[in-house]
Formats: structure tokens, C-alpha cells, sequence
């Protein structure tokens, strides 16, 4: 394994894991949450303010033209890596959140009254809230693809949802909450062969596993840079560019026009219809460092370190008496949702916190999942690459630790 | 005793750990002595809303002095509570209102909640002044 090889050399790459925490080497397993930021990118972030500052796409001195080069640089790193058909499928936001936003705000214009969009039990609230804006300003109601024991969509149930009222299904690649890898290449099959766009949430995938765009056929694939080792702020937006050049534009601004008058504004051509205002240039150039810095280490490489952390982890985790995993689909990435007996999850967060291991614990901005299940909560651990199974071995201590003092 | 001197108590108890883990234990063993809620008070009005547990407070006044009762899913959340109503009940209305409230800050418990839990002190806090409020409305 080329990762296990290298690990001294990945973890050296990234100054936060050397931090202490009540003396303690700080355990960094909320990767979900946010991975931590190589060298790389931050000097990126720090180089463009030294040598590169400009703002972009309208300066005719040399250096908006090399910050506009950079910055273009990055969607092209983007492009490729997705495999998406053109740049102009390329548009960056502030995150999934926001590029959720931009899509179901668009949506505005295609749904009536008595339409139908489906979502899924699995998702988090960023990609159940704006949709039920959505249904509040057109009266388009929404379906819920409901899920099993395992934490798996129920794919039946989802064919049954289906019909030709249905304008849009949006459901997440991978579950934030629980780990599962949804069956999108069927729901995206599916939801085309009745007329309905597909949007996928994949900020939970993206990390982990390679993406292409074009294989899957979908219309819309949003994530976020700082999964991906890059900074906050920044997120990515595919589309289609049928669809792309269809939804009206999310922000008037700077930038997004084409000719303005007091009488008419035309709108400029993609992606900078979607791109209204000075942008996030030296985030969006320090995520395509990210990136180089995930390519360089290989997704291949990082899915099968990671299952061999999320196997080992699990196996460990339910040696301990009382644990209960959520979530327990064989199709899943490096995330472990558990609970321990009666124990509740902030308690077991708040003492190994002190012990420097820093987990995610509550509902995970997914209470569906919770509600489902009938918990207030759980104990979520999310690994990335530079984790190491000597540190999943210091979090069993702890929890053995932990459930000591609290029983 | 005086709210001030009982936090100055709390504050000397828990100076006596030296380690995080020593002072946690002693919050956990605090909460099992939390006088608890009665079943009709433990409801969804009662519930304190920030806390990523549950807890539910409930106060009645008892020849003007207010006692607070609590309870919580969470045992460091008990923990925590334990401390609250130990400086706050059996005091007058006036005095918890203008009680300082710096014990917590003082055995350094807030640097170990993030800033929702931190939320969710805050909350407990402003819910017991509101009680001391209605109170020495009513008194």
C-alpha cells in the first residue's frame, strides 16, 4: 500500500497534526467535517497575497493577468479531474451549500404547482432546506426515498416515487451521517429515462473516490474544496451546459454581465453568469493545489488506505461491549456512526476531547437519519489519508477510558 | 451561604485536580445530586434549547427563595447543571439576578466547551435569571 509506506513523509505535509492538546498528540478524526490543509495550499493562499494580489478578469496589467490565469488554471484542474466537457461546466461558489442554492434557486422558473421533486432520508440539511424553499415559492411538493436498517436508500421504493411530474431528484453521493455510498448511477438512469434532472450532492464522495461526470451522465454535482484538502470557501459547482445556460443567474453583479443599460442588462456567457461579483481567487487557486496534492497521492490509493482504516475501525469498535454501529451498508466510505450502550454521544465526545481526539458527535445536520434510528445523536469518526491505525488504537483506549468513567 | 462565597467553594474544589480527566470525574460524580425535575415539569416547555443534550430546567419559589430543579440526558451536562443550581438555588430573587457569574470561567470549564456548547451554558445561565426575574415579579 503506497500510503502506508509514505504515511511519515503525508503527515509531515500537514502542520496541524503535530498540534498538542492537553498534552496529548491531537487525533484528527473529523475529517468529514473538513480535511486539514497541507503546506502546499497554504502557501498557495500566502504566495497570492505576497506576489499575485489583482482582482481578475478585468485588469489589463500584468498582474490581473496572471491571478486571472491562475484562477482559470484552477477550473481547468477541476474540469479534467471531473471530466466534465468544458470549462464552462465549471463554476465555483462559496460551497455545496451555495451551489445548491444557485441550482434550486433556478428551479424556481421550471416547477408549478403540484410538481414533484424527490429527496432522499439520508441527506443532510443543506440538501433538504433549499429545496423546500423551493416548494414553499412554486407549491411543488416533496417526495422522501426512505431508507432501510442498514442505511441504505430503498431503491424500489424510489422507482415507485417516480412519474412524470417529477422535475428534479437531489440525493447526496455518500451519506455524511452514516458513510453509505448511494446507488446514484441508478437513480440518475432512472430519473432521466422520466424527464427529471438529477443533482448530486457529492461532498462526501469527492474526497474519497474518483468522479466522472460523463460516465454518470448527471446534470448537476456540487461539492466543497475543503474536503479536498483545499481552503474554506470555496466550493464547485458541474453542470451540464444545456442546463447551465437554461437557470437564470443566482446574483446580479459585477462580472456576470454582458452589456448594461438603465432599460435592459444581457448576461454573460458561462461560467461568469453564475460567477456575480469578485470571486474567492486565492481560495479557488489553492483548491486546485488541493487537488494536485489528492492527485499526487492517487484516489485510488487514498479509497483503499482508507477502507483498510475503516475496516480495521470497525472491527476494533465493536470488540468494545455495548457498541452499536449506524449505518452498516458494505458499500460505504471512511465514516463510523456509532453510539455506546446508554451512553449519551456528548459525553463520550466531551472526555476524549480532552484526551486530544477530536470526533463529531449529535445529529450530524441530519436529523432525519436520527429520527429514523430514535437517537438524539452519535459518535461520528470520518477518516482521511494521513490518519493511521496507531491512532484508531489510542481511540479505543480512550473510549475504554471514557465508558469507565461514565458507568 | 452567598452566591459569590459558594462559587468561591466550587472554584477551590476544583483546584485541588490536577488533571482534566480527575476534574471531569468529579463533574460527573456533582451531577448524580442534581435535585431532579418531577416527571410533570420534564416537558418540551422546560427543555433548554442550544444544549446538544437534552436538559430541562424548572424553578418554583419557596418563602422567596428560588429552587431550581434539572435534568439531563447527557452526565456531564448533569455535571455542569449540578454546579448552576448549587450557586443559584435557595437564593433570593434579587441576588441571583445580580449575581457575576465567573466560577465557570474561573475552573476553566468554558475553554472545554466549544462555542455551541458554550451556547448552551449561556442559555442555562439566562434561563435561571429568567425564573429569578419572574420571581421577584410575583414576590
Amino acid at each position: 500500500m503506497n500510503i502506508l509506506k509514505n504515511i511519515e513523509s503525508i503527515r509531515n505535509d500537514f502542520p496541524i497534526l503535530s498540534t498538542k492538546v492537553n498534552g496529548n498528540q491531537l487525533v484528527y478524526f473529523d475529517n468529514a467535517a473538513t480535511s486539514q490543509t497541507p503546506n502546499c495550499v497554504i502557501d498557495s493562499i500566502s504566495d497570492y497575497y505576497k506576489t499575485l494580489n489583482s482582482n481578475i478578469h478585468r485588469g489589463v496589467h500584468k498582474l490581473s493577468q496572471l491571478a486571472t490565469e491562475k484562477y482559470e488554471n484552477s477550473r481547468k484542474k477541476f474540469k479534467e479531474h471531473l471530466n466534465a466537457n468544458c470549462t464552462s461546466e465549471i463554476i465555483f461558489t462559496s460551497g455545496t451549500t451555495h451551489s445548491i442554492n444557485l441550482v434550486s434557486n433556478g428551479f424556481i422558473e421550471f416547477l408549478n404547482e403540484g410538481d414533484e421533486i424527490i429527496v432522499s432520508q439520508l441527506e443532510h440539511h443543506s440538501n433538504i432546506v433549499p429545496w423546500q424553499m423551493l416548494c414553499e415559492k412554486t407549491g411543488a411538493v416533496m417526495k422522501v426515498i426512505p431508507m432501510n436498517e442498514q442505511g441504505e436508500l430503498k431503491v424500489s421504493e424510489f422507482l415507485k416515487l417516480l412519474n412524470n411530474k417529477t422535475k428534479i431528484v437531489f440525493i447526496n453521493h455518500v451519506s455524511n451521517a452514516l458513510g453509505t455510498i448511494n446507488p446514484i448511477e441508478t437513480v440518475i438512469e432512472k430519473s432521466h429515462a422520466i424527464g427529471a434532472a438529477v443533482l448530486i450532492d457529492g461532498a462526501q464522495a469527492a474526497p474519497h473516490f474518483e468522479i466522472d461526470v460523463k460516465k454518470l451522465n448527471v446534470d448537476f454535482y456540487v461539492f466543497s474544496a475543503h474536503k479536498l484538502c483545499g481552503p474554506t470557501g470555496v466550493g464547485i459547482l458541474y453542470g451540464k451546459k444545456e442546463w447551465l445556460e437554461k437557470l437564470p443567474p443566482y446574483q446580479g453583479g459585477g462580472e456576470m454581465i454582458d452589456e448594461v443599460s438603465f432599460e435592459k442588462t444581457t448576461y454573460a456567457e458561462l461560467p461568469n453568469k453564475f460567477e456575480a461579483g469578485t470571486p474567492n481567487i486565492a481560495g479557488v487557486i489553492a483548491s486546485g493545489i488541493g487537488l494536485d496534492y489528492i492527485n499526487s497521492i492517487g484516489l485510488k490509493n487514498i479509497k483503499e488506505y482508507e477502507d483498510y482504516l475503516l475496516d480495521y475501525a470497525t472491527s476494533k469498535l465493536k470488540e468494545i461491549e455495548g457498541v452499536k454501529v449506524y449505518g452498516e451498508s458494505k458499500n460505504k466510505t471512511s465514516v463510523i456512526s456509532f453510539n455506546i450502550g446508554e451512553i449519551h454521544p456528548y459525553d463520550i465526545g466531551s472526555l476524549i476531547d480532552n484526551l486530544g481526539i477530536a470526533v463529531r458527535t449529535g445529529q450530524h445536520c441530519a436529523q432525519p437519519i436520527m429520527d429514523y434510528f430514535n437517537i438524539p445523536g452519535t459518535i461520528r469518526i470520518s477518516f482521511c489519508f494521513y490518519n493511521t491505525i496507531e491512532e484508531i488504537d489510542f481511540l479505543v483506549k480512550a473510549l475504554k477510558k471514557a465508558i469507565k468513567m461514565l458507568s | 451561604m452567598k452566591i459569590k462565597d459558594i462559587q468561591n467553594q466550587i472554584v477551590e474544589e476544583f483546584d485541588i485536580f490536577d488533571s482534566w480527566m480527575d476534574k471531569y470525574e468529579y463533574l460527573i460524580e456533582l451531577g448524580k445530586s442534581v435535585p431532579i425535575i418531577s416527571p410533570s415539569n420534564k416537558k418540551d416547555d422546560n427543555i433548554i434549547k442550544g444544549c446538544q443534550s437534552k436538559v430541562w430546567l424548572h424553578a418554583d419559589s419557596d418563602n422567596g427563595f428560588v429552587k431550581f430543579y434539572a435534568d439531563s440526558d447527557a452526565v456531564i451536562t448533569k455535571g455542569i447543571i449540578s454546579l448552576l443550581i448549587r450557586a443559584f438555588s435557595n437564593q433570593k430573587p434579587k441576588d441571583i439576578i445580580e449575581a457575576k457569574m465567573d466560577f465557570i470561567d474561573k475552573i476553566g470549564l468554558r475553554q472545554h466547551l466549544s462555542p455551541n456548547r458554550a451556547n448552551g451554558l449561556n442559555n442555562m445561565i439566562k434561563k435561571i435569571k429568567f425564573y429569578a426575574i419572574a420571581f421577584s415579579k410575583t414576590d
